[in-house]
């Protein structure tokens, strides 16, 4: 309650100075700084009276306490910049080593109070970002005595979005006016909000308390009740789109888990165990290229994911031939002897990441253009490593289909699935075709790695929880088929997506696992099915 | 034939020598003591640097002279974050070594796999992390957090002004044992308070988990009811990881719905980009941030110690509080050792009730007479910038732990052993 008293008070404090348009004006009372060094209700005071104060000092010193530069020593309230150190009241450098300076800390309290009072300021600032962000904040808890604020900045706001998101928040304080005619037009004006708390506002006015209703005008209360309908179909809306894009999400993370194993597995029939270890191989090759990057060229620290793609594509498609030549050649038509070798194989491969990069899962960063998201409407937000993700997964399905279909390697690989005798008669030379398919299903699987490295926890086990939702994938799929894996895993995200919004993420394993086996009895083929003469073979 | 018998000699004339001498004196100048946490698997994140500070304490102790003269020697096993694993591997320790003492374990569910070991062997062991109480072992000496002196001040602070006034929570968790009985002690403590069942949401993910979109949608959506909304994380191990990236790139930030986390410290917190999640809370006895001349020469001795034993990104090592507790753990050990002049777990069970440790957390800790816990001060911090955090909030005097919570029927008259 207190933290409402002193935003309000604050910002009524930068609204008359805002109506004062306050002249350019010398520097700042050292006296109003010396708050900042007390406990937390002192600071926010000292927070409150540079908001009265305003300016380019009050902002400075604002600005600066937002970055975390701002500091005391002693009594005297100071701003890191580099090594330097400057006086915040006058901004002159002083005489002083920037390591003695105390940090002044925030609590969310003075970091609201903070947000608001900066947030004021900028809703006249010329740059229409910093306008839409000040809007946001403020429209997130309107008060009455931001009303002002409001509309002399509609006076001079041409922006539609900035114009819209202010309108709504003068709106929300208008639900409480006095004028019934005031009130309709606000709550008319929230039906074009999609903001679930907007809807719990209105829902307000709709109830009864002590046998009257909340809103006294029938008429209002009509207005909004029209209203909640309305922004429940847009919330409905945007939820739905939310959950089906974390299914495509998850999607294409299955499937670029699984693609791999779709080509080594379903196609030459090889059962890899050591199929996630293949996905680790290419993270820690993505950690590698990160580190190269870090070390060699930070200032394109940003696009070390995008040079990651050849080295984690290449490294894990050497492990693969390296599998393929010392173990599973000497295997093939023996599933069950290559199954135990290639479990045996993903041991090592763990142990041997563990030897060499230490047991810890590795710190991979996001770079700077994959954090954040895209908000869709109000609570739902669409994460941009995500959409990146699932852009990559479109990619590599593409590469993969192109490889299979339009290249000779790719159409050896089919021949020699469909019939390897055959093949060999008419001069396929199948021992090597094996090797290079074997290489791509790998290669694939470094891919998927590098993708999960950006959303996933790194690690030398990492591999092991991949491997049953690849081979989930495939099997539902129907092996020997890319097509299936691709629906398998669209259909399996969003399905699963789908059932932890309702029951919850432990369930939804467990429900997920179920269906699969219900489904592999009724149709052991899987989705999709070889046709044909050689689909038994 | 010839070799058969020699080697039946050789373990009769052992067996006679080792029922002869008296116990613990089978190794002649070293005293053995075990560390058993998880140095791979989904726990290790958090884990490792535990048997790091163990190893870092003992050498400390050994520099100095050792207990009663003799060096310690650590024996350390990785129980690769399986459960059963533990068990095993704490029997090997007690019964094959003949640790004196073992300090190890995180999560409740691998302390609760290996409880039955050290009541059957009768060994002795020390539990460093925070959490849910609900039990008191003879053979266990807890020097994390109990819930009173975590989670039920954290939640007082989030409901108070100055914390932000939370009148809805989301109780958001690992799946397994420690978070499923804090959370019913946290039900009951905010019924208590008046929050209605309404106001709580409840949800709980696999060890492991990685993908938090759905549930941080959920919480959105809870959160948009119109009351201040507060999440209340149990979550364990390297989910954490997923789950603050997605917390970051949701956009939901700590002034508008604050997350207070009981597992997540400095060390879970580096391998996360926390610039968007400035602001969000934990609750610790221990913050690497705390100043005062401990805690100064703990983080020195620890770095100094990580740099000379090539830990990995030795740059950016930290402490945190579960490290302190094995710390102060193991020195209360050691001082209930010489005061029992003996290593025998009964009598050093009886001589460790009362001794007291100039700790990095400021404070003098207390191992309380009767219920194998410590008191401890508690402090809640905000994540800064740079990982580490600011503390808002602490309380004046260290605590005395409930294990049995009051929030809990039938505990009344449960306390001490």
């Amino acid at each position: 309650m207190h933290a409402m008293m002193f935003f309000k008070r604050m910002l009524g404090a930068a609204l008359l100075l805002l109506l004062a348009a306050a002249p350019a004006r010398a520097a700042l009372d050292p006296a109003a700084l010396a708050g900042l060094a007390g406990d937390f209700q002192s600071r926010m005071d000292a927070i409150e009276a540079l908001g009265v104060a305003g300016g380019d000092d009050a902002r400075r010193v604002l600005d600066a306490l937002e970055a975390g530069h701002l500091g005391v020593i002693g009594e005297r309230a100071v701003i890191v910049d580099g090594d330097r150190v400057r006086d915040a009241a006058s901004g002159a450098v002083l005489e002083l080593a920037a390591g003695d300076v105390e940090a002044i800390t925030m609590n969310n309290r003075v970091r609201r109070t903070l947000a608001g009072a900066r947030a004021a300021l900028a809703l006249t600032a010329p740059d229409r970002a910093e306008r839409l962000a000040a809007a946001i904040t403020l429209g997130d808890s309107p008060n009455a005595s931001l009303l002002p604020v409001f509309e002399r900045a509609l006076a001079s706001e041409t922006d539609e979005e900035i114009r819209g998101i202010l309108l709504r928040a003068a709106a929300r304080v208008n639900l409480a006016s006095a004028d019934a005619q005031i009130r309709l037009r606000a709550v008319q004006a929230l039906g074009e909000s999609s903001d679930p708390a907007v809807r719990a506002l209105l829902e307000g006015l709709l109830e009864k308390r002590d046998g009257n209703w909340v809103e006294p005008q029938s008429e209002v209360r009509a207005a909004a009740d029209m209203a909640i309908h309305a922004i429940d179909r847009r919330i409905a809306v945007a939820e739905g789109v939310g959950t089906v894009f974390s299914g495509l999400s998850l999607g294409s993370i299955l499937l670029l888990a699984a693609l791999g194993l779709a080509i080594t597995y379903g196609v030459m029939g090889v059962i890899n165990m050591a199929h996630g270890e293949l996905l680790m191989v290419g993270a820690y090759a993505t950690f590698l290229v990160q580190g190269l990057f870090r070390s060699h060229l930070p200032a394109y620290l940003d696009w070390y994911v995008a040079a990651a793609i050849p080295v984690a594509f290449l490294s894990a498609a050497l492990v693969g031939v390296a599998m393929e030549r010392l173990v599973l050649r000497h295997l093939y038509g023996r599933p069950l002897e290559s199954l135990l070798a290639t479990w045996g194989l993903s041991l090592v491969l763990i142990q041997a990441a563990r030897v060499i990069f230490g047991p810890q899962n590795l710190e991979l960063a996001n770079p700077s253009w994959m954090s954040g998201g895209a908000e869709l409407a109000a609570g739902v937000v669409l994460p941009y490593n995500r959409i990146v993700i699932i852009g990559f997964a479109v990619f590599v399905l593409v590469l993969i289909w192109l490889l299979m279909q339009r290249t000779r390697l790719g159409m050896f690989v089919r021949a020699v699935t469909q019939n390897r005798p055959m093949a060999g008669c008419v001069g396929v030379p199948t021992a090597r075709v094996d090797t290079l398919a074997f290489a791509i299903g790998s290669g694939v699987a470094g891919l998927g790695g590098l993708a999960l490295s950006q959303i996933a926890n790194v690690g030398p086990a990492m591999g092991t929880g991949y491997i049953v939702d690849a081979f989930m994938v495939v099997v539902l799929g129907g092996v020997g088929q890319l097509a299936g894996a691709v629906w398998a895993a669209l259909g399996l995200g969003i399905f699963s997506k789908f059932l932890e919004g309702w029951a919850g993420a432990v369930i939804a394993k467990i429900l997920v696992l179920v269906f699969i086996i219900v489904f592999i009895q009724k149709r052991p083929q899987g989705i999709f099915a070889l046709k044909g003469r050689f689909a038994d073979s | 034939m010839n070799r058969r018998n020699f080697v039946k000699a050789l373990t009769l004339s052992a067996s006679i020598a080792a029922i002869g001498l008296p116990a613990g004196a089978h190794a002649a100048d070293t005293i053995k003591v075990g560390i058993l946490h998880s140095l791979s698997g989904t726990m290790a994140i958090s884990e490792t640097a535990l048997k790091n500070v163990a190893l870092m304490t003992i050498e400390e102790i050994n520099a100095k002279g050792g207990v009663m003269g003799k060096k310690l020697e650590p024996v350390v096993v990785d129980p690769a974050s399986n459960w059963p694993l533990f068990a095993e591997k704490a029997r090997q320790l007690v019964a094959q070594d003949k640790v004196a003492a073992v300090f190890g374990c995180w999560t409740s569910v691998s302390r609760k796999s290996v409880n039955p070991v050290f009541k059957e062997l009768n060994g002795l062991l020390f539990y460093p992390v925070q959490y849910e109480g609900e039990e008191l072992e003879k053979n266990v000496f807890y020097t994390g957090a109990a819930p009173n002196q975590q989670a039920i001040p954290a939640v007082e602070y989030l409901m108070s002004a100055e914390g932000g006034g939370a009148k809805r929570f989301v109780l958001l968790g690992t799946d397994y044992v420690y978070p499923r009985t804090t959370n019913k002690i946290l039900r009951a403590f905010l019924k208590s308070k008046g929050v209605a069942d309404a106001d709580i949401m409840e949800d709980y993910t696999p060890f492991g988990h990685a993908d938090y979109q759905t549930i941080i949608a959920n919480i959105k959506k809870f959160a948009a009811a119109g009351k201040k909304t507060a999440v209340i994380s149990t979550i364990n191990g390297d989910s954490n990881v997923p789950f603050y990236k997605e917390l970051g790139n949701a956009g939901l930030k700590a002034t508008d719905v604050p997350v207070v986390a009981f597992s997540v410290g400095e060390e879970e917190l580096r391998g996360v980009d926390t610039k968007p999640l400035v602001g969000h809370l934990a609750a610790w006895n221990y913050f690497m941030s705390l100043k005062n001349p401990e805690n100064a020469a703990f983080v020195k001795k620890y770095r100094d110690w990580a740099k000379k034993n090539g830990v990995p990104n030795v740059d950016t090592v930290v402490t945190n509080d579960p490290m302190e507790a094995t710390y102060v753990g193991i020195y209360m050990w050691k001082q209930a050792v010489e005061k029992a002049k003996s290593t025998d777990t009964d009598k050093v069970i009886a001589a460790l009730g009362g001794q007291t440790f100039k700790a990095p957390s400021g404070f003098t800790l207390t191992m309380d007479k009767t219920n194998h816990h410590l008191h401890k001060p508690v402090y809640i911090g905000e994540v800064r910038a740079d990982g580490q955090f600011d503390v808002v909030w602490k309380t004046k005097e260290p605590i005395r732990a409930q294990p049995w919570s009051p929030f809990i029927p039938g505990n009344e008259g449960k306390q001490g052993i």
